[in-house]
């Protein structure tokens, strides 16, 4: 156990020194030279070279990497010019209002996605089932805006129930005093990631249901109630640990695309709008900062799975 | 995945419990357990009529999908616009057989482009196994830690793609999850005794995987190109959305979306929800056919 948690560590290690490498590719792949874009077309080339000395970029390729790695190491995620701030700085009050909604709709959809999946099994192939898989179908072949445009149209033109945009305030608290206008975006991602979990809480807790130790709870004379609750439920709430770590690109992406739509101000509305102004270094941090989240959700994943469950031998 | 040694097909004809199928080939019963699926045959007709719709379409429907008709903006469906105009005048019947080209044309080339190099890749480096899998591998967990979409902006963003960049660009991000899959069969394929027979013999390793390992994760790979089509046409919609991808000039159903979003709270439901229903309808097809695949290509494993 010991063994496969230190295995697993050092490919995450290897795996984000890979991310760093590929995000650092991307910025020496793009066309035109940054001391231009700062200092703009009339700059004298003393001051360009001063520029690409004070930044470094005078000097080897590997150290200039290794500059770069020693800036993330630090936690200094690049620098935007445009703004004159720190990607940290940005993200300082991005983040936290990315957490409110990626995490409330990660929770709710956990929430949703284990009773609706354990209903379906148990009632498989039966109305309850097929009315499920349909749902999960559909949104699961929709794009992510799709179904925050439905949302919109229906719960806040049609009806004027709650506004279109998320509500402005700078920080989370101020958000959440605002419940309003946070529904649309939490339910639009909560939806995107059911979509995802929903297939496979079923067939997990199909599979859950064909094993030998629930014949047995039935075969003693125990209640179908408890049988559901302490033996499907418990060994269902295994495979929640890996969807969980296993879905954050989906929140991430899914959370870019939201933010979009509902003009929520998170870090995905930052990569668009960098993206936008062509401001390549906010745009960069962002993506080492996704990656790593990523990693260290696949790693709690794995592990969080091996701890769980003990048959599980490496 | 079995091989059609004589030994296999004797298998296939008497299973164990005594009852006694018709044998014919494996592809026949494919074919006859996908057809019997009705959600596969609403998959491909609905295909089927998405590809007409969209290549021959414009052939008996024309307009002028170039040149604004700044007189005619924004009309409601009726008269000779049956779906109306959106707002730069253009026929929105016509602008969707135009998106449906460039969605198809990506999705399908992008759908096979990634799933052929996966499928290559995972094959290498399952069957060559210890340092060589493991460095790919860990090439591929590096791809996939980066969400497709991040990295596609991206590379959109700096290179301003046209339809043959874009395929390209779609298909360097998209290829992953086939490698990973095709490597984790393939791992499982290279202990078979048909595998070890011809090493044995003094197969090459590229003969083992040209004719051995590759025939045989055909499977997986059917089933994946299906997942792939409609995964990549769901990223364009994404991208063209965003307003990233294809230059203004070639409308797609994404971007036919994203303009006609603009004025969703004027109620012009036309300039959204027909392309909206046209990318939804197409992906739905698509992950039907998948699925009976999936279905069909697995009787064929365990219940024979």
């Amino acid at each position: 156990m010991t063994g496969y948690i230190i295995r697993r560590l050092g490919e995450a290690i290897i795996v984000t020194i890979g991310v760093t490498v590929i995000t650092f590719i991307m910025l020496h792949l793009l066309p035109g030279s940054l001391a231009r874009d700062v200092l703009g077309p009339r700059a004298s080339p003393q001051a360009i070279a001063q520029f690409n000395h004070d930044n470094g970029l005078d000097r080897p390729v590997w150290y200039q990497y290794w500059l770069f790695l020693d800036k993330l190491l630090h936690g200094n995620l690049g620098y935007s010019f445009q703004f004159n701030r720190t990607v940290d700085s940005l993200l300082a009050t991005e983040l936290p209002r990315d957490l409110l909604l990626g995490g409330l709709a990660l929770i709710l959809s956990v929430l949703i996605a284990i009773p609706v999946g354990i209903a379906q099994a148990v009632r498989r192939n039966r109305m309850v089932d097929h009315v499920g898989t349909g749902v999960s179908f559909l949104l699961y072949s929709m794009p992510q805006y799709a179904i925050a445009l439905l949302l919109i149209q229906f719960l806040s033109i049609s009806f004027h129930v709650f506004p279109a945009e998320a509500p402005q305030s700078t920080s989370a608290w101020g958000m959440l005093s605002h419940p309003a206008g946070l529904v649309l975006p939490v339910a639009s991602l909560t939806l995107v990631t059911f979509a995802q979990f929903s297939r496979y809480m079923r067939s997990s807790a199909i599979d859950t249901l064909a094993q030998d130790y629930m014949r047995t709870a039935r075969a003693k004379g125990l209640p179908e109630r408890l049988v559901l609750s302490r033996h499907l439920l418990r060994n269902s709430l295994i495979a929640v640990v890996t969807l969980v770590g296993l879905s954050i690109p989906v929140v991430i992406t899914g959370t870019l695309i939201i933010e979009q739509v509902f003009n929520f101000p998170g870090a995905g509305l930052e990569y668009f709008n960098a993206a936008l102004r062509n401001d390549y270094e906010v745009m960069l941090g962002i993506t080492v900062l996704v990656g790593l989240v990523t990693v260290v959700g696949n790693l709690v994943a794995d592990i969080g799975y091996a701890i769980l469950d003990p048959r599980i031998r490496y | 995945m079995s091989a059609t040694t004589p030994a296999e097909v004797q298998v296939e004809v008497s299973p164990e419990g005594g009852q006694v199928v018709s044998a014919g080939s494996p592809w026949k019963l494919i074919a006859r357990t996908f057809a019997q699926n009705r959600l596969a045959i609403v998959g491909v007709v609905v295909v089927v009529l998405v590809i007409l719709f969209s290549f021959v379409g414009p052939l008996v429907y024309h307009t002028d999908q170039f040149n604004p008709d700044l007189l005619h903006v924004n009309l409601a469906p009726g008269g000779s616009h049956p779906l109306g105009t959106d707002q730069s005048g253009f026929d929105i019947l016509g602008r969707l057989m135009e998106g449906g080209k460039s969605s198809i044309e990506v999705g399908l080339a992008v759908g096979i482009i990634a799933t052929v190099f996966g499928l290559v890749y995972g094959a290498v480096s399952g069957f060559f196994g210890g340092a060589v899998d493991a460095v790919m591998m860990r090439l591929v967990d590096v791809g996939l830690a980066v969400p497709v979409v991040f990295l596609f902006i991206f590379m959109a963003q700096v290179y301003k793609p046209t339809l043959t960049l874009l395929i390209i660009l779609l298909s360097i991000v998209t290829w992953l999850i086939p490698a990973r899959l095709v490597r984790g069969e393939t791992l499982s394929l290279r202990t078979r005794e048909y595998v070890q027979a011809v090493e044995v013999m003094g197969g090459r390793s590229w003969r083992i995987i040209v004719r051995h390992i590759i025939p045989n994760t055909i499977g997986t790979i059917v089933v994946t190109v299906t997942f792939q089509i409609a995964n990549a046409i769901l990223i364009l919609a994404v991208l063209q959305y965003l307003g990233f991808g294809l230059p203004a000039t070639q409308p797609t159903w994404g971007s036919m979306l994203s303009d006609g979003i603009t004025y969703l709270q004027a109620g012009y439901w036309w300039q959204v929800y027909p392309a909206l229903a046209m990318i939804v309808v197409t992906v739905v097809a698509f992950n039907f056919i998948g699925d009976a695949l999936q279905d069909a290509f697995d009787v064929r494993l365990q219940e024979r």
